[in-house]
This record gives structure tokens, sequence and C-alpha cells, in this order.
């Protein structure tokens, strides 16, 4: 079974379509217990961080959400809210990845979205994608090239399209939204 | 590098296209759900649906429809028509949504884009504007391009932008139809004017007007209808042409 972490806002309806396109069971859920015995868990989000931070402390999930030890997966702010701090809301956050997140320089247009290919990709989850393949964006807030970053992209600077330690794993993306790419991506999260 | 998108919009009346269709491998072509499926075969890059009832009865179909699109289609896909409360959105985003839609709404009541983009975050809110260029001017029209109002069209694009909209989806009236091209200069102005990404619509005959679109202004996209339902520009003959243009594309 797969745990997806349930948010106050944001599309997760789309997710879950996702991977029922791919013959996964999933659930929805804030149940600590539910989210501790899932097979794997998916932390989605779309949202503010701040907010979205104040939602998980104050249900306990940020202390779950770090101990967890089975293939955990973060989407878009699931990604930012995974690492040490974000400028947005100057937001402490989980800090699984030891990178901050910042607003994008206004030389360009921002949100950084749409369709964007890979600078570099360079892991088990990327596993047969070619860096000419593109996925989708929508953000205003990006997370810092660190040592745990698997794959960057370049919009107005090179940026942690995806990032892995561990367990856990984060795309910048929305997988659920990339077309074949996407899913490709997902059945490589979901081997694991 | 950030590819620039191709959009095919589909206009829904009680939960069925409207304009007709002549893929030659759908069965149904008044099928919305089935037209969305080819589209994301074609590589579309986003999926606009626009909703023509205006009846308050009809919405549940609309919800039902975004229900069953969202089951089948991965790519993103926006929803528009008769859009006037944060209910609307609410409904709309849960049956899965991507992005919402407003036009009139948000000239009635421009406090909506802010609240929107406050409980659901800029990027679902799409502000569609509808211009005309009157007496040497381009202004804001409503329902349809029927009535006139007093926002003259880039005034009103920064006002959306400062309020929260995270896209403009940017009609004009003039071209809307004509299959002469888009308004490059005033999608030119408002892409300049704002900085969140501004999607062009209006006027697209031939693939010389996408390449024309991109290379002269700052749009971010181009949107149209007829011409991708009838198949006179196949959007994947489309793409190969752009990307020979040396027009940053995905294939």
């Amino acid at each position: 079974m797969i745990a997806v972490i349930k948010y106050n806002a944001g599309n997760i309806q789309s997710l879950q379509n996702a991977l029922q396109r791919l013959g996964v069971e999933s659930v929805v859920t804030d149940d600590k217990s539910l989210i501790r015995q899932a097979d794997k868990v998916i932390f989605p989000g779309v949202g503010e961080a701040s907010t979205a931070m104040r939602y998980l402390r104050e249900r306990g999930l940020d202390k779950v959400l770090v101990s967890l030890t089975q293939p955990m997966l973060g989407i878009c702010l699931g990604l930012q809210l995974m690492c040490q701090w974000s400028e947005e809301g100057n937001t402490d956050c989980l800090g699984i990845f030891d990178t901050k997140v910042q607003k994008f320089p206004a030389k360009d247009r921002v949100p950084h979205m749409g369709w964007n290919n890979f600078a570099s990709a360079e892991s088990p989850l990327y596993q047969g994608i070619h860096l000419s393949d593109d996925v989708y964006y929508v953000h205003s807030y990006y997370a810092a090239p660190c040592e745990e970053t698997i794959a960057t992209c370049d919009y107005i600077l090179p940026f942690s399209a995806s990032l892995h330690r561990d367990n856990f794993w984060a795309t910048q993306f929305h997988p659920e939204k990339s077309a074949d790419v996407g899913e490709q991506i997902l059945r490589n999260f979901l081997s694991f | 590098m950030l590819k620039k998108r191709i959009i095919p919009c589909l206009d829904i009346k009680n939960g069925r296209t409207v304009k007709g269709v002549n893929f030659v491998n759908i069965i149904d072509a008044g099928d919305p759900v089935e037209l969305a499926r080819e589209y994301v075969h074609q590589r579309a890059d986003e999926l606009v649906f626009l909703d023509i009832t205006a009846t308050l009865d009809k919405r549940k179909t609309l919800v039902e429809l975004v229900k069953k699109v969202a089951a089948v289609i991965n790519i993103p896909f926006t929803v528009g028509g008769g859009i006037n409360s944060l209910d609307d959105v609410q409904a709309i985003i849960q049956a899965g949504a991507d992005k919402v839609s407003m036009n009139s709404s948000a000239v009635r009541r421009p406090e909506l884009i802010s609240e929107i983009a406050q409980e659901y975050g800029s990027q679902f809110v799409v502000v569609a504007i509808d211009v005309k260029f009157v007496e040497g001017k381009w202004m804001v029209f409503t329902h349809g391009g029927s009535r006139a109002t007093t926002w003259e069209a880039v005034s009103w694009a920064k006002e959306v932008e400062r309020r929260g909209a995270g896209e403009i989806l940017l009609t004009s009236m003039n071209n809307d139809g004509t299959k002469a091209g888009f308004a490059l200069e005033i999608t030119d102005a408002i892409a300049k004017a704002v900085n969140i990404p501004v999607i062009a619509s209006g006027g697209a005959g031939q693939m010389e007007h996408f390449k024309t679109l991109f290379e002269t202004t700052a749009a971010s996209a181009g949107l149209a209808a007829s011409i991708f339902h009838f198949g006179e520009i196949p959007i994947p003959v489309l793409k190969n042409y752009l990307a020979e243009q040396e027009i940053a594309i995905r294939r």
C-alpha cells in the first residue's frame, strides 16, 4: 500500500489518478500509523511552505516523516519541505536534505511554469530517462544544488530537479503531470 | 530549456464538445474524454476546457466531466467558464483540474483572483483576458467579447498579476476566427508588462503563425481550437516544424 500524505490544500487527485493508471493502490492519509505501515510514502504538495509545515507540525507528522525507513518520494512543495529551510515564509523545514530553498531571481518569468528538460540526471530514479526528456514544472522557489542532488535543471540558474538520500527521494517537477516520462519515473520509484 | 507550449482548447456544452472534430481514429468526436486522450497522444503540452454552458444546474455535469478527464490524462489541464465563486473553484480542483480560468467574473470582482490565489496558490489561477482594438486602444471585453469594460488591456493584465494570477490567457477578438495570425503587438506588450506566463490565443491558421508568435513576442504558449480539431494542423506536424525552426518545443 502507498500512503499519500494528506494536506490542507492542493491537487492530490491527479497523483492518485496517476498511481491508479499504474495499477497501484494508494490511500490519502494523515494517520501516523498508516503512514508508518505503508510500503511507500508519497509526499506531494502544492501550496505555501509555512502553512504546510504548520499543518505537519500540528499533527506531529514532521517527526513521523523524518523517521521513515521505507522509500518516500516528495513532489514539488514536498521536495522543498524536505530541505533545511525555505525563504517562503522564512520556514524551517524537515531538514532531510542539506540545502536551502530560495525564490527565483526575477530575471525571467516566475513561476517557472511548463516543460523543461534535464541538465543532468544520474540515479536509478532516472533509469530509462534521457537528458532531452521534458517534465512539467510549476514553482517560484527552488532548492540550490547540493551533494544530494541527483538531477538538475536550468532555469534562470541551475537548480535541483531531484534529490536523494538513503530512502528519501524528491522531484521538483510533477511526475504525475509529465506524460509518459513522468510515468516512467514513478514506475522507477515504485520498483524500489 | 523551458519549452514553448502548444495548447488545444475544447469548447464544452452540457458535457460534450461543441465544435466538430474530424480525427479519423476517434469514435465519438463529441466526447471530451476521447479527445483529451487523443491530444495527449499527439503530445499536446496542456489542455484547456472551456465550459460554455451558462446555467448552474449543468455545473454538476462539468464536475463529472473533469473527474473523467483527470482519470485518463497525464498532462496539465485547465477548466474555465462560469467560475464565479470559491465554491466553483473548489469543486473543479477537487475533481482533478490543475488550473481554473476566469474571465468575466474576474472583471466583475477582481478580489476573486486574490481569494483563489491565497486559498490554492497562484499556479491554480489563470485569468482569461479578451481584448478588442477600439479607437486606437486595446480594451478588455467580457461575456465572450460582447460587453465593453473600462479596462485598458495592459493595465488589466498588470492588475491581475498584482492580485495573484499565475498565468494570463490572452485572446484577441479582432483576430479570433480569422486564421490570419495572432495579435502580435498586444501579446508582446502584455507579455513584457507582466512577469507571469502569457498564452496567446486567437487567429492561428498556419504553422508560420506559431513561429512568428514565438519569434517576435514574449508569449510562453500558443492556444488554438479548430485548426487542431479539424486536423488542419496536426500537433505533431506543427511541433516538428517549430523544432526545425529552432524554437524550443517538447516532442
